[in-house]
């Protein structure tokens, strides 16, 4: 049987049928890392160095070293990333059951409240709406917030000011009620994390990290194209590196996305 | 002139955090006289037991009849201001990072001539000042100045503030959410001003008596904590450890048994789990990073506030356990005093007689109300002391202990 | 109790080989080093070996741990009069009463009095910290300002009462700063205006920038021996007629407003049979101008309170109605740390002598050098001066 349906999702791959739309930005120097107070340890940003382009390192071949911090780029996050994870069974990316990689997702559209307002919070009430139209986000379903953050890039992405960063995220309760009454396998943002930008003052401290990764929930940040997804339907796949004992990792997420004429 | 001290703005994340830096410490060891009276409150000099005359710096010898009887005594506090100025430039890392400084000259009312730190409310050269020891950053004795009538935010000078631990805008962990003394604690700490009022609380499942009134405190926030879990302890501090400017430690566990009771040495772990290593504890999980924020802005982390019952200082056998648990949190809170001493936070010490609560039920009154010592503890916050005696019956012991400690361990319990 | 006797005089005693080894603001190497260079400079001087020094009277804030006599051995000496005198301005008159009566009274016949200090980048802060016990126990704490706090609170008390404008002190500073441009050791280099005195950055109210003296290494050193020895080495020599110190003097003032000059100056004056009138030149002790300004009166140059308006009626630069610290003073040469209280008697022996190059008073005979120092607590404890005159 499940040769029918695997060999059914490569006829509707091939035809055009089912669509793969790329969430990942491209992994370059220039993107955006999370800063941390200058006192506390910093994520080394992405690095690329050549060991041979065709020429006197290696004649014939091209290649490079890489360096960067786990939480790079459009990256994971592993439930071990936070202390509230910190003593889960398989809280790591290596003990990431492979079966969590692949999992529907609900796209809940914020992308005008947030070009309004920067410091936007997704409450409960706006998922009850949300919910109102596209049904009950099924369990273990990744809830995807789109802001259209990622259409920025550098200082507007960043939005750095005196008191910190300013960008869109969830509150602290609707954090808690997806974990707790959603069951939601993860949470994805546009932004440069699951939290928002001001999130260092609620309560609890960084809501998104606290409840996620506390059930053993993932994370997702950096994402783009999230306004090519539809609010439901899409199946995501997000497989990071299996870095032993690894926090989070940058890594590919593809949408797969059913065109809806194929019905 | 002193303007209100604003709520700061939110702290820029990406600046660094200014580490703390402390006043000039050294002193010689007869200059402690006035360190003991700046940690309870009290003004005193040196005053010659032969010829009477007060005298000041701290000596050996009196100037005036060279008697070395010279004893630190009470004296008026009255003075009048000499001669005046405004430092601009020093090469003490402290005092630079809080130019410019004023400081004055003064004659005191009863004679000695007092360099002071003046407080901007004061007027010039000729003025009548009411002079105060007050406990430094350095936790170190020095005398400041401020006018004898009230000025408008007389409390937000910043000079008075470096000597105070006030709870405006600051941020307050009160940690034992169940004690009596936790609602009048935090009205009072609410009424001072305080920013945020986080009330740990054990086991939430079970009913907590004053839940509603202390919820109807604006600022008030409940969190889990349970002093005698060092997981409990520390997942509070990862969350809120770099929030807390001022911890107030309301722990207790008083439970009667006799030295001689089978049981008296499970009652006695049990205790000493609670108040001990509970303040160990949170001295863990909190005094680092209070002690790394001490310069973190203007309301930056500042104290570390312990009630502890007067009976640590002498046992009495009818609360002997409890007597003993706080003897041994009066060791631990001199320790933590030494370790957050490079940070500026002041631990300070509120000793309290029997509460007027259930566990003192059979003692006979005069008992403290538990809004005395919230009372008091708001004051001796404001006003920077080190030591804190709470009720009629703790200033008795205490005086009884100053004057001779054995005579208080041969009256107890009698 | 029975009074004090008349003093005897210092008839016989003179001076000889001032030496001044130029000043550095900061310096790598130890006091003992400008020790060194400034005995070696006396010994050259004089023509005659540093062992020939019978005496030697040391003045220094910065060479510890080592005490008087552990330096006749650095510097290869073996005197029979020995003295430290860390007494910080005052230090070179006091040297030079001690190493006059010793070579009077046979003790010695050739005292070296030397002040040196060294200046390490952050020695500074350690010499105010550590100053005076009473200065640790109750003024470094109030804000740390050093002597510059310290003597603000003076200068301030002063100014309520007697009247004296920062533009007063400004002129003893800019004159003093015209007498340095003529001074090669001077460490400041430029011209100073009073609008430039007045503008300047504020240090501890009511000083300014141009109020404070710059702490520097250096080091001042003189000759002390009988009229004998000198002509018999063939030294030219400037005598001593009379000297003075008093500690501690008017404890009971609740702000210091006059010295322990005022106590002894009769005697200064009679015991050089001479009067204010008849000094060609003053020497003060400026650490402030301020002080400057209490000499004037506590020496009898004008009275008690008079001093602003004594200033605005005299020039003092060195052609000047009251030529004053003809060097330019350790406001414009610099504060060599202890050597500041011999600055005065090295510029003072200079003038005398002749020697005084471009900044020579005319026709100097007598003049008048004042030392004052150690601010243990509220104020300066030790007053010095000295009537110094030519030979012939």
């Amino acid at each position: 049987m499940s040769g029918d349906i695997l060999s059914k999702f490569a006829g509707a791959l091939a035809s055009g049928a089912v669509r793969v739309v790329d969430l990942t930005h491209t992994l370059s120097p220039d993107f955006p890392v999370i800063v941390m107070p200058p006192e506390l340890g910093q994520s080394a940003p992405f690095r690329m160095e050549r060991i041979s382009r065709y020429d006197g390192g290696g004649p014939a071949w091209y290649w490079n070293n890489l360096s960067f911090g786990e939480h790079t780029g459009t990256h994971f996050d592993a439930p071990i990333h936070w202390y509230t994870g910190r003593d889960l069974p398989l809280n790591s990316v290596d003990t990431l059951p492979p079966a969590d990689m692949i999992a529907p997702a609900c796209v809940i559209d914020c992308s005008r409240q947030a070009s309004e307002d920067a410091d936007f919070l997704l409450t409960v009430s706006d998922v009850m709406k949300w919910e109102e139209q596209y049904g009950r986000i099924p369990a273990r379903s990744w809830a995807l917030l789109r802001t259209d953050w990622s259409k920025k890039s550098g200082t507007a992405y960043a939005n750095l000011t005196a008191d910190g960063a300013h960008t869109p995220g969830p509150d602290a309760e609707v954090m808690r009620w997806l974990v707790a009454e959603r069951d939601i396998i993860g949470f994805g943002t546009e932004t440069i994390g699951t939290d928002a930008g001001q999130a260092g003052h609620f309560s609890p401290p960084y809501p998104a990290h606290h409840y996620l990764h506390g059930a053993g929930r993932y994370g997702l940040q950096c994402l783009t194209n999230l306004d090519q997804l539809p609010p439901t339907g899409a199946m995501i796949v997000a497989a990071p590196l299996k870095i032993q004992n690894g926090s989070g990792s940058p890594l590919r997420v593809l949408a797969l996305v059913q065109e809806r004429s194929t019905g | 002139m002193t303007g209100p001290f604003l709520k700061p703005k939110r702290k820029n994340p990406l600046a660094r955090t200014t580490q703390p830096l402390l006043p000039p410490q050294a002193r010689s060891r007869k200059a402690h006289g006035l360190t003991l009276a700046a940690a309870t409150g009290r003004f005193v000099l040196q005053c010659c037991g032969e010829c009477g005359r007060y005298t000041y710096p701290a000596r050996e010898a009196c100037p005036n009849c060279l008697s070395s009887d010279l004893t630190f005594r009470d004296a008026p506090t009255g003075g009048s201001l000499l001669s005046e100025t405004q430092i601009e430039v020093t090469s003490d890392p402290y005092f630079r990072e809080h130019m410019p400084w004023r400081t004055g000259l003064v004659q005191l009312d009863c004679g000695p001539i007092v360099i002071v730190h003046l407080h901007g409310g004061c007027g010039g050269p000729g003025s009548q000042l009411k002079l105060s020891l007050q406990l430094d950053r350095a936790g170190q004795a020095v005398f400041f100045a401020k006018p004898v009538l009230e000025v408008p935010h007389m409390e937000d000078d910043p000079q008075w503030r470096e000597m105070t631990a006030d709870p405006r805008h600051r941020r307050v962990l009160i940690t034992d959410g169940r004690s009596p003394l936790a609602l009048p604690m935090a009205q009072a700490l609410k009424k001072a001003g305080a920013a945020r009022i986080f009330v740990g609380v054990a086991d939430r499942w079970k009913p907590l008596d004053q839940q509603a009134l202390l919820a109807a405190i604006e600022g008030v926030e409940f969190v889990d904590l349970d002093l005698t879990s060092e997981r409990s302890v520390q997942e509070l501090a990862m969350d809120i450890g770099a929030k807390v400017e001022i911890l107030v430690n309301t722990a207790d566990h008083v439970r009667p048994a006799h030295l001689f009771d089978a049981g008296a040495a499970n009652a006695a772990r049990e205790a000493m789990d609670h108040t001990v290593m509970g303040l160990m504890r949170l001295a863990q999980a909190f005094g680092p990073v209070m002690r790394s924020r001490g310069a973190d802005g203007a309301a930056g982390a500042v104290a570390w506030v312990n009630v502890l019952s007067v009976h640590g200082l002498s046992n009495v056998p009818q609360f002997g356990v409890h007597s003993a648990a706080h003897a041994a949190c009066l060791s631990l809170s001199q320790w933590l005093r030494t370790e957050l001493r490079p940070g500026g936070i002041r631990v300070i010490n509120a000793f309290t007689g029997p509460l007027d609560t259930e566990w003192f039920q059979t003692v006979p009154p005069p008992k403290v109300a538990p809004k005395a010592v919230a009372d008091a503890v708001l004051d001796g916050l404001k006003r920077g002391l080190e030591d804190i005696y709470v009720g009629d019956v703790a200033k008795d012991i205490e005086a009884r202990l100053f004057d001779n400690p054995k005579a208080v361990e041969r009256e107890a319990g009698q | 109790m029975a009074l004090s006797r008349a003093r005897q005089s210092y008839d016989g005693v003179v001076l000889a080989v001032p030496v001044t080894v130029p000043y550095q603001r900061f310096s790598i190497e130890t006091a003992h080093w400008w020790m060194g260079k400034a005995l070696r400079a006396l010994a050259e001087g004089a023509g005659i070996s540093h062992r020939d020094f019978d005496g030697f009277s040391v003045a220094s804030f910065t060479m510890g741990p080592d005490v008087a006599v552990g330096l006749t051995q650095h510097f290869g000496l073996s005197p029979r009069h020995i003295d430290h005198v860390p007494m910080g301005g005052a230090a070179g008159i006091v040297s030079l009463r001690r190493a006059a009566r010793a070579v009077q009274a046979g003790d010695a016949d050739i005292v070296a009095c030397v002040a040196a200090d060294t200046n390490r980048v952050d020695s500074f802060r350690h010499l105010l910290a550590g100053f005076s016990r009473f200065s640790q126990d109750a003024v470094y704490p109030y804000g740390a300002g050093g002597a510059n706090g310290s003597f603000a609170l003076i200068a301030r008390a002063y100014m309520d009462r007697y009247g004296a404008k920062r533009e007063d002190f400004g002129k003893l500073c800019v004159a003093q700063r015209d007498n340095a441009l003529k001074n090669p050791n001077a460490l400041m280099k430029k011209p100073l205006t009073l609008e430039q005195y007045m503008s300047a950055r504020p240090i501890a109210e009511p000083f300014h920038l141009f109020d404070c003296v710059m702490p520097c290494a250096g080091a001042e050193a003189f000759l002390v021996m009988r009229e004998e020895t000198a002509v018999s080495l063939g030294l030219p020599f400037v005598r001593l007629l009379s000297a003075i110190e008093r500690h501690n003097a008017f404890a009971e003032d609740p702000v210091q407003v006059r010295g322990g000059w005022v106590v002894d100056r009769d005697e200064l004056y009679g015991m050089a049979g001479s009067a204010p009138d008849d000094m060609d030149f003053v020497q003060t002790y400026d650490d402030y101008a301020v002080i400057s300004m209490m000499q004037f009166e506590d020496l009898g140059f004008c009275a008690k309170g008079e001093g602003p308006d004594f200033v605005r009626h005299h020039t003092f630069t060195i052609d000047g109605s009251f030529p004053h610290n003809t060097s330019g003073g350790q406001l414009s040469v610099g504060q060599a740390g202890a050597a500041g209280g011999h600055l005065g008697l090295t510029e003072a022996m200079r003038q005398l002598l002749g020697t005084a190059d471009g900044r020579q008073v005319e026709d100097a005979k007598l003049g008048l050098v004042s030392g004052f120092g150690m601010i243990n607590y509220d104020r300066g404890l030790a007053s010095a001066a000295a009537i110094l005159a030519r030979a012939s």
